[in-house]
């Protein structure tokens, strides 16, 4: 029987997704071993036309991760999407918009302005900016369109699984391979982690006292704790109690706390906002000049909370 | 699906007068889930009510919506509608198409738009119903009251009266509080002792009330219904078994300290007891002053004992009560004279406070009744009252008023005047404020028939000067300067929550206002509750008050925890956030903000625990739970998504 083929695509990303499969190391053997990798433009020569020419629903799985910021990705995105039966938003980018999205916060004019005109390493005196279409000596040179805003995968087309994390660990592509491959697979839309939030696994859970109230919000920059206490006890902004868990705490175990690139749990539908008013629920004070600035002491509070998940973001939603 | 019946009220005209029940009729036939609709002119009344029963049977629907009034006139008239036709309650759920539609609208056509999608919005939520079962938890019927003044004395009395028992627990050695210390009580002028005593009799003799005195309430745990109360009983040195209160022992004890319960103005012995009328009336060793517990030797009262009751070796001893409910008694001291600073601070001898000069107005106090002043024993001609002493002075004091002092100071003004007729008795006042029944008529007698002199206005300064008692104030009717030379002057200080008083209500958790005062539930509706379901607040504890209210309120809560020990089982409404545990990271969020204390981390389980009694589904849970496990029961985040999206969609 022919192995079963499946795709890896990238968009808008960093490239650590891509990353993430190459850390499966010597599993990775063991995944080449049972499919046919048919397409995967950052580690081998295939062309668009390959993808083309495959049958509707002939790959058994995509693998896309990177947020929806061009034409091009729209269009690779829904092409894929025709040629297989399953697709993967895999990693933060895909599943929630990630960092690229933060740049939800600016316009597209914006963006430009500033990469291609005021970034101090531009040298640009004619102040050119991307365009669709140009005239070089007659010929029309072509680039795709850079949208207005940045989109997660499944506001663009429809996603089967969410594989979570910046990048997603290898535990857990792992495990989403095996399913895949065994059929054993969770119900359609289901997200490739455990249901519950960081808290559950924290290594630092013990420390928590029996009510957490907090009277001053700082940065771990700023302020020494023991490295057993809770972040977010101690005053530190911790986005654990909002966030999936299944990452192995990588960055609380490097003393950061956790800034919620594994996305929400199932019941919540904006991260950044669910957390914001936990948050502000455990502020020990009701007066409201001190709330205030409690709250006010919060440095750049839509890439805290939002860091991961702006794009799927309830407001987002709905500006769509 | 569910198969939802909805039925549209037309009340009359109140609803059909303004929304087009027939096209509301035709559009929510079409809601997903929906398999029957019918209207009816009152769908309250009987056959209204038939209509629903019936449909449920031979419709087979599992869930109803009524389209009618608001939920809290009739969502319990027809939630047991539907359960009598077998659906479970919480099943059934009101559109509200009257209150908020028709009566504040006029327009039919946007009305009936509204009404429809109400009722759409309404359905969403049906379907995601879910079935609910009132949560029962067992009553242990007694009752635990702490303080025993006047008010903690008349709840107990009333709760043991209706046949359930109760702990009263005191912490000096005789029950009576403040009002054991007064001469006589306004407006009626009856002898206090007289009406107070054969109550403090009653509790004694009560085989329902277990009293104790010299005991203090050291810890609590539980919850409504079921709460188990550590209380110290701190050590007699008397063995109330064997002691017959003859009173021997006090008399030959050689040792004599200040007599607190007479302010100071008399001597007491180290073995005691507070007051002639004291329940119970054996007395105690002060084991501060004792002379063999701080040397080493005497031990004469256990040599004269004619029954053997002395009992050095008694030591204090904790004891575990379970009580269902318990009644805060706590009561109030006064400020203290040293806090004001113009008025001598405290160093005047003669400069004395309201409850200093009720012992002197009592016959069993320091002088037997008679009016003497502290410092030379002589009878003072001139005194002047002054009201408001710390009481209305956000700015150095208190912001509030302390009710009781116009009244009472009244009261002394008049006794002074019985006492001393020839005497002057003057009144330095800001307002008389005299809301009570027969009050202003008093405050009309002390004037007319006893020449009690008012002056309204502030006095700034008190001192002394040639042996006299210079009061400087200033009268604002004339706009001038006065200046009475008094022989004593008593200060209306204001009340204040009795020391040690905050320390148990932490340990209780029940919240306290700006002033330490207890908070009630709700200021107009729930005025003898506190916000933790159980626990009762009575008397000048809850603030300041005088006896008949104080009375009120104990008779009060009385009544309401006899209604509940009246039931074998609390009912609880099942409309509660729980904790969804396959969700629940046990970040412990919740927990800090649950104003009732229902919710605990549970480290073993690793999720947080829900008191499910205590939650009164105010929701704060919910709103703070970062990862969507504390969900409201029927109100999920799911639920109301369904039902905006049902309001938005086209
Ligand atoms: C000078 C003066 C004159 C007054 N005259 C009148 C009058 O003529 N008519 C009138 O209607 N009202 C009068 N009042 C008001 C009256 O005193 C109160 O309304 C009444 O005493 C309130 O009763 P209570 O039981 O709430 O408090 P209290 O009488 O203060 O009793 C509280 C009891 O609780 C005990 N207690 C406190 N803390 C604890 C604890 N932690 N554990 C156990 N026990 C504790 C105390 O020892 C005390 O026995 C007067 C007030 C003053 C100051
Ligand atoms: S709903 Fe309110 S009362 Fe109930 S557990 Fe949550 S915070 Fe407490
Ligand atoms: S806030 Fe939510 S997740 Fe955290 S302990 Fe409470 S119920 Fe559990």
């Amino acid at each position: 029987m022919a192995k079963p083929k499946v795709a890896f695509y990238w968009c808008a990303s960093c490239g650590g997704c891509e990353e993430a499969v190459v850390d499966l190391a010597e599993d990775i053997l063991k995944v080449v071993e049972k499919v046919d990798i048919v397409f995967w433009p950052v580690a081998m020569d295939f062309k668009r036309r390959d993808v083309e020419g495959l049958g509707d629903g002939e790959l058994a799985a995509v693998f896309i991760n990177g947020a929806i910021r061009t034409s091009e990705q729209e269009e690779m995105a829904k092409l894929l999407r025709r040629k297989s039966r399953l697709v993967v938003a895999f990693g933060s980018c895909a599943y929630l918009g990630g960092i690229p999205g933060l740049a939800n916060l600016s316009s597209k004019d914006a963006v430009f302005e500033t990469v291609y005109k005021k970034v101090p390493t531009v040298v640009n005196p004619e102040g050119v900016v991307p365009r669709t279409e140009t005239d070089v000596d007659g010929f029309k040179l072509k680039l795709p369109d850079f949208y207005d805003g940045v989109r997660t995968l499944a506001q663009v087309i429809e996603v089967d699984y969410f594989l979570p994390g910046c990048a997603p660990p290898p535990d857990l592509i792992m495990e989403a391979i095996n399913k895949i491959l065994t059929g054993e697979l969770p119900e359609k839309g289901s997200v490739l982690a455990p249901e519950k939030s960081l808290c559950d696994t924290c290594p630092r859970r013990d420390s928590k006292p029996d009510k957490i109230k907090i009277s001053d919000i700082s940065r771990i920059a700023y302020k020494k704790i023991d490295t057993d206490k809770c972040f977010l006890a101690e005053g530190i902004i911790c986005l654990g109690p909002a966030t999936r868990s299944g990452c192995g705490e990588r960055c609380i175990n490097a003393n950061m706390p956790c800034r919620g690139c594994f996305g929400p749990t199932r019941e919540v539908l904006d991260q950044g906002g669910k957390f914001l008013s936990g948050l502000m629920s455990i502020v020990d004070t009701q007066d409201e000049e001190e709330i205030k600035r409690i709250a006010d002491s919060v440095i750049d509070p839509v890439g805290l909370f939002y860091m991961y998940s702006l794009p799927y973001s309830l407001r987002m939603k709905f500006l769509k | 699906m569910k198969r939802i019946g909805v039925f549209v009220c037309h009340c009359g005209i109140n609803i059909a007068g303004t929304v087009d029940i027939k096209r509301v009729v035709e559009a929510v036939k079409n809601f997903p889930g929906v398999v029957y609709v019918e209207d009816y002119k009152y769908m309250c009344s009987d056959p209204g009510q038939n209509l629903i029963r019936e449909k449920i049977k031979s419709e087979k629907l599992d869930g109803v919506v009524i389209a009618a009034c608001s939920p809290t006139l009739h969502e319990k008239t027809f939630r047991n509608t539907v359960s009598q036709a077998g659906i479970n309650p919480y099943n059934c759920e009101i559109a509200n198409i009257r209150e908020q539609c028709s009566w504040v609208h006029t327009n039919m056509e946007e009305a009936t738009e509204k009404a429809i999608r109400i009722v759409k919005s309404i359905v969403a939520k049906t379907l995601l119903d879910e079935s609910l079962v009132p949560i029962k938890s067992p009553v242990v019927k007694r009752a635990l009251v702490v303080g025993g003044g006047i008010a903690g004395i008349q709840a107990a009395l009333n709760i043991a009266n209706s046949g359930y028992e109760v702990v009263l627990v005191e912490k000096e050695p005789s029950i009576g509080g403040r009002m054991a210390q007064f001469s006589e009580t306004f407006p009626t002028l009856d002898c206090a002792q007289c009406i107070l005593t054969p109550k403090m009799v009653d509790v004694a003799s009560n085989e329902n009330i277990k009293l104790l005195t010299y005991s203090e309430v050291v810890d609590v745990s539980g919850s409504v219904g079921n709460f188990k109360v550590k209380i110290k009983k701190k050590a007699k040195s008397v063995d109330y078994e064997k002691c017959t209160g003859c009173g021997i022992c006090v008399e030959k004890c050689p040792v004599k300290v200040p007599n607190e319960f007479d302010r100071g103005m008399s001597e007491r012995k180290a073995i005691y007891t507070q007051f002639p009328q004291a329940v119970p009336n054996k007395p105690v060793i002060d084991r501060e002053n004792c002379t063999y517990f701080q040397k080493g030797k005497c031990r004469l009262c256990e040599r004269v004992c004619p029954f053997g009751a002395i009992d050095f070796e008694q030591e204090d001893e904790v004891i575990e009560e379970e009580v269902g409910a318990i009644v805060l008694a706590t009561g109030y001291e006064l400020y203290d004279v040293s806090n004001m600073g113009e008025y001598g601070g405290g160093e005047l001898e003669d400069v004395i406070d309201g409850l200093t000069f009720e012992r002197l107005l009592s016959s069993s106090g320091p002088t037997s009744g008679e009016v003497r002043r502290p410092s030379d024993g002589k009878v003072p001609k001139t005194v002047v009252f002054v009201k408001c002493v710390g009481s209305r002075d956000p700015e150095h004091h208190f912001p509030y008023c302390s009710k009781v002092c116009c009244m009472y100071t009244t009261k002394h003004a008049m006794l002074y005047k019985h006492r001393v007729p020839d005497g002057k008795a003057y009144i330095f006042y800001m307002d008389v404020r005299t809301a009570g029944k027969g009050y202003e008529e008093f405050y009309q007698r002390a004037q007319e028939e006893d020449g009690v002199i008012y002056l309204r206005g502030k006095v700034s300064k008190i001192y002394k000067s040639d042996g006299k008692l210079i009061v400087d104030g200033f009268d604002t009717l004339t706009g001038r300067k006065v200046q009475v030379e008094a022989d004593m002057v008593v200060l209306a200080m204001a009340i204040r929550p009795s020391s040690g008083a905050e320390k148990l209500f932490n340990l209780l958790k029940v919240s306290t206002d700006a002033n330490g005062f207890l908070t009630e539930a709700h200021p107009k509706l729930r005025p003898v509750e506190s916000l933790t379901a159980g626990i009762f607040l009575v008397g000048c504890a809850q603030g300041p008050k005088d006896i008949p209210d104080s009375v009120s309120q104990a008779n009060a809560a009385a009544s309401m925890i006899s209604v509940m020990f009246s039931q074998d089982y609390l009912i609880h409404e099942p409309i509660i956030t729980g904790v969804n545990e396959d969700l629940c990271s046990g970040c412990g969020i919740c927990v800090a903000v649950c104003p009732y204390d229902a919710r605990k981390i549970n480290r073993e389980k690793g999720t947080v625990e829900v008191n499910e009694i205590l939650c009164e589904a105010c929701g704060a849970c919910a709103a703070a739970c970062p990862s969507g496990a504390a969900q409201q029961k029927n109100l999920t985040d799911r639920q109301i998504i369904s039902m905006i999206k049902a309001i938005l969609e086209e």
